[in-house]
């Protein structure tokens, strides 16, 4: 076991982790932050992205110990209590999730997206985008909520 | 003014946009142990040992196998003309016949502590010969069940076969398609847990499209008494059609019979992608004749369907592939059917579309080679064989009957959208400047049967002390978002505001009964259901209300636009859904105010037109699609956002089957894309924005006027971007193009065009 300690969603916290443990499972199993979703065990379909220090990962593909001293941001840490975060309010209003399972995955890429370019052409959402997979809307719609998280300053 | 017909954003959306979905997998379930399967490398083979020891081992690790499974085995689904003789166990004991096929069960404290153990898990195997190719398969020559003595699992269509029945045309083309295997990828893999109550009662909680069906499934298998399981079905990541119950999840219920433990397992993606039943896989010989002017005179279509190596729905599905053979085209006659053979490949069941894909694709790549045949425009051909849209209701020779349609309506309205005769006049100049890359066009018309089997759903309707409404419906959702449109449904009826209908699914004891969603029939038959019940809580509203102002109740009226009962005529006195449920519980009558209903109804048949545009480098074979413009017309629509979401995902997997995904085995049976890495699941950069055309023909079947639109998507998309990529080839030569249309079968096909 190895000692790590980090912030999540803004919280600290400390655990006592396997080295091989990864930081998906971390965050669902030890801390219960659940929103994270597991679709793959081949780092193909994005839907456990998280944020490391700001940079978007796939958290099935970052050890926990890797984690230590950073910062993550989940799914869960993203809305200001209330209010849905810019990008979550784009993805409702342009029904950009049917079944969900991929959301939070698609949530932290574009939050990722918009913070390096807050200006993306469809062509380069699209490529942004790639890493993560979605069965149920055929993209169209999740692209339109990018578009309209753009425009509102997301 | 009616709430039905709006764009209202979903009900569901912040739990899922919040992190806060309950899926099987996220749900705590206090002490319970963790099941990983150990599952056959092997497509055929006979198992002459199995060794424990080393996984027993570990601390607090246990292994069972076959012999220690005192149930079972499954029988093939009753469904007319399959073979029962050809069962499945739920733990293989003496023969594996698929790659993925479960071995043995781990039962440990962890996941990790499972996949180890399951590691250490050796397990002796003597191949047997293998068959993959449903060909091979059909000349019985290796037996996956030599008890039973043919490979073949299922017969499908008429058995007719009249050698006359293209004597009396001008013109017949012939030629052969795969509708290749396809991997149904749910974003959510499967997930089960179960827990033993005090009282002997299993709760079950399963990632599923069906929580009461499976409920009866499990009794059965388990010899257990339906009221003592509880199914609970939460939110569920996509099923697609094949998230129906297995082996899996009858194992997790008797395991916590057995240990007298809650259990859960989820499987991994890889799992997933050999386990999880696939789609397809349907191989297809079509004849098509007529008349040199263009009328089509007669059709056969010869089906050899794989089932995989055990027979569930999908050994089924030719049934309705020969049924919807005739497209939207009156034809005199029609041949159509075949069989279905176990293979040493996962089995095969229902995958969006399930079925009539096959039977779209057929037809309409038949009419583009009749067209080309006879040197006429194939949209003329298509025009002058559609069934007229006065026509109906029209029975088809192939025994379905349509209830609604405009095909050539469909049609126009696509070509005005797509602009059709300027992409000809850009295909025209780029073939004259004869650069590599080459513009295709294709269409497809196409027609889909929804509530394929003429079902019955539940709904109910109770209205609660505050004056909401709670609807009840045994039709599931798994993504398509009922909690939205069936409460639109609801509120509309009741003249109650949206946010004050709640709908409640996926939990039998919560739900007196249901189906489920497959076959595309949710709102036509459950969202009838709660309409009808709502009207039924209405009825007796208006006799409490009665009571109340001592009326007569066919003197009381509901103001929808309000929600307030009134005497008729007369402004008061009235009384508001609040008000008459806070007096009725005053009253000890609130009880009154919930009315049931069950629905049935009978086949509705949406349709469309669908037109790709393709490039093609005709020297590297790639194929890019431009554009993608589909008319589809499913009916009056209640949510035409939703609505359009379906759209769109059906059409996304219809491109994924014509250019994309093809789930391959080698000749000994091993899986070769069975990871998100092998398998060509497109991301959104494969993929363009699509051209979604609403057009609204309703049925006259049901009083919302609504057929099915969850599959249709899948219809149309596939042959006519086939159709594209072919219509760019045509100057090459090529005639024949295999599915997916990437660049290596592309590339090979303008090999062969110039050897």
């Amino acid at each position: 076991m190895t000692r790590i300690a980090l912030t999540v969603n803004g919280a600290s916290c400390e655990a006592d982790v396997e080295p091989r443990q990864l930081l998906a499972y971390f965050l669902r199993d030890t801390l219960g932050l659940t929103g994270t979703n597991v679709g793959c065990d081949t780092t193909s379909c994005g839907a456990c992205t998280v944020l490391l220090d700001g940079e978007s990962v796939k958290s099935c593909t970052v050890f926990a110990v890797q984690a230590d001293d950073c910062a993550v941001t989940t799914v869960e840490g993203i809305a200001d209590g209330d209010e849905l975060h810019p990008v979550q309010q784009a993805f409702h209003e342009q029904h950009a999730l049917q079944c969900g399972y991929c959301t939070p995955g698609f949530l932290m890429a574009t939050i990722s997206l918009l913070k390096e370019n807050p200006d993306p052409s469809e062509d380069e959402i699209r490529h942004a985008l790639e890493g993560n997979l979605c069965r149920c809307t055929g993209y169209h719609n999740i692209v339109l909520a990018v578009q309209a998280a753009a425009r509102a300053g997301a | 003014m009616s709430i039905l017909g709006n764009r209202v954003l979903r009900k569901e959306d912040p739990r899922f946009l919040r992190g806060e979905g309950r899926y099987v997998e996220n749900l705590p379930l206090e002490g319970a142990l963790t099941v990983t399967f150990v599952r056959s490398l092997f497509a055929h083979a006979r198992i002459a040992g199995i060794d424990t020891a080393a996984a027993e081992a570990l601390p607090n690790v246990q292994v069972l196998t076959g012999a220690d499974v005192d149930i079972g085995p499954l029988t093939p689904p009753p469904l007319p003309g399959l073979e029962q003789g050809m069962t499945r166990p739920l733990v293989a004991t003496d023969v594996v016949r698929y790659v993925g096929e479960i071995v043995a069960i781990v039962i440990a404290e962890d996941r990790a502590a499972g996949v180890d153990a399951a590691e250490l898990v050796l397990v002796d195997y003597d191949p047997l010969p293998t068959v993959v190719s449903p060909q091979e398969a059909a000349k019985d020559e290796v037996l996956l069940f030599p008890a039973v003595g043919t490979n073949v699992a299922g017969h499908s269509g008429s058995p007719e076969h009249d050698e006359h029945l293209f004597d009396d045309c001008d013109a017949v083309v012939t030629d052969r398609l795969v509708s290749q295997r396809m991997a149904p990828c749910p974003l959510e893999p499967r997930s089960a847990a179960a827990e033993l109550g005090p009282d002997g009662r299993i709760t079950a909680w399963l990632s599923t499209q069906t929580p009461h069906q499976d409920r009866l499934g499990l009794a059965g298998a388990l010899g257990m008494d339906p009221s003592q399981i509880r199914v609970i079905a939460p939110d569920v990541g996509g099923g697609f059609g094949a998230k129906q119950l297995s082996v899996e999840e009858v194992l997790l219920l008797w395991l916590t019979r057995r240990l007298g433990r809650p259990v859960r397992w989820t499987e991994t993606r890889s799992e997933s992608m050999v386990a999880l039943h696939h789609g397809r896989a349907a191989h297809l010989e079509f004849t098509l004749g007529g008349t040199k002017d263009g009328k089509v005179l007669a059709y056969r279509l010869g089906i050899l369907q794989d089932s995989g190596a055990y027979p569930v729905l999908g050994s089924f599905l030719p049934n309705l592939t020969a049924l919807m053979s005739s497209g939207v085209y009156a034809i005199p006659r029609i041949e159509a059917g075949g069989r279905s053979v176990v293979t040493n490949t996962t089995p095969i069941t229902s995958f969006r579309g399930a079925g009539r894909p096959e039977a779209c694709q057929a037809i309409e790549r038949a009419i583009e080679m009749f067209a080309a045949e006879i040197g006429m425009d194939p949209i003329e051909v298509r025009r002058r064989n559609f069934i007229p849209k006065d026509a109906f209701p029209h029975t088809t020779a192939s025994g379905a009957t349509y209830d609604s349609g405009d095909y050539e309506g469909a049609l126009d309205l696509a070509l005005h959208s797509a602009g059709y005769e300027e992409l000809r006049a850009a295909q025209r100049s780029r073939r004259e400047q004869g650069g590599a890359k080459q513009l295709g066009i294709g269409l497809a018309s196409y027609i889909e049967i929804t509530n394929p089997v003429a079902e019955t759903e539940f709904g109910e309707i109770e209205i609660t002390a505050e004056g909401g409404a709670i609807v009840r419906t045994g039709s599931f959702s798994h993504g398509q978002g009922h909690e939205t449109t069936f409460a639109m449904i609801a509120a509309e009826r009741l003249g109650l505001p949206i946010e004050q209908v709640t709908v409640v699914k996926g939990d039998t004891d919560d739900v007196a009964r249901g189906t489920g969603t497959y076959g595309s029939k949710s709102t036509q038959l459950g969202g009838m259901a709660a309409g009808l019940a709502a009207d039924d809580v209405v009825e007796r509203a208006k006799t409490l209300v009665a009571d109340y102002f001592e009326a007569s109740p066919a003197d009381i009226a509901l103001d929808r636009a309000l929600g307030r009962f009134r005497v008729v005529d007369a402004p008061e006195p009235s009384l508001s859904w609040t008000e008459l449920a806070s007096r009725a519980a005053a009253d000890q009558r609130l009880g009154e105010l919930k009315a049931a209903h069950d629905f049935q109804g009978i086949p509705t048949f949406p349709f469309g037109a669908h037109i790709a545009v393709v490039e093609v480098d005709v020297e590297t074979g790639q194929v890019e699609l431009l554009r993608l413009i589909a008319v589809d017309d499913a009916g009056t629509l209640i949510n035409p956002l939703l609505a359009q979401g379906q759209v769109h995902g059906g059409v996304a997997t219809g491109v994924a089957q014509a250019l994309y995904e093809n789930f391959v085995y080698d000749d000994d049976g091993n899986p070769l894309t069975s990871t998100f890495v092998g398998y060509a699941f497109p991301s959104s950069a494969d993929l363009p924005l699509w051209e979604a055309v609403e057009m609204e023909t309703p049925t006259p079947l049901n009083a919302l006027g609504a057929k099915g639109i969850g599959e249709s998507g899948t219809m149309g998309s596939t042959p006519a971007v086939h159709n594209a990529v072919l219509d760019a080839l045509a100057p090459y030569g090529v005639r024949h193009l295999d599915m997916p249309a990437n660049g290596e079968n592309v590339w090979r096909a303008l090999q062969e065009a110039k050897a």
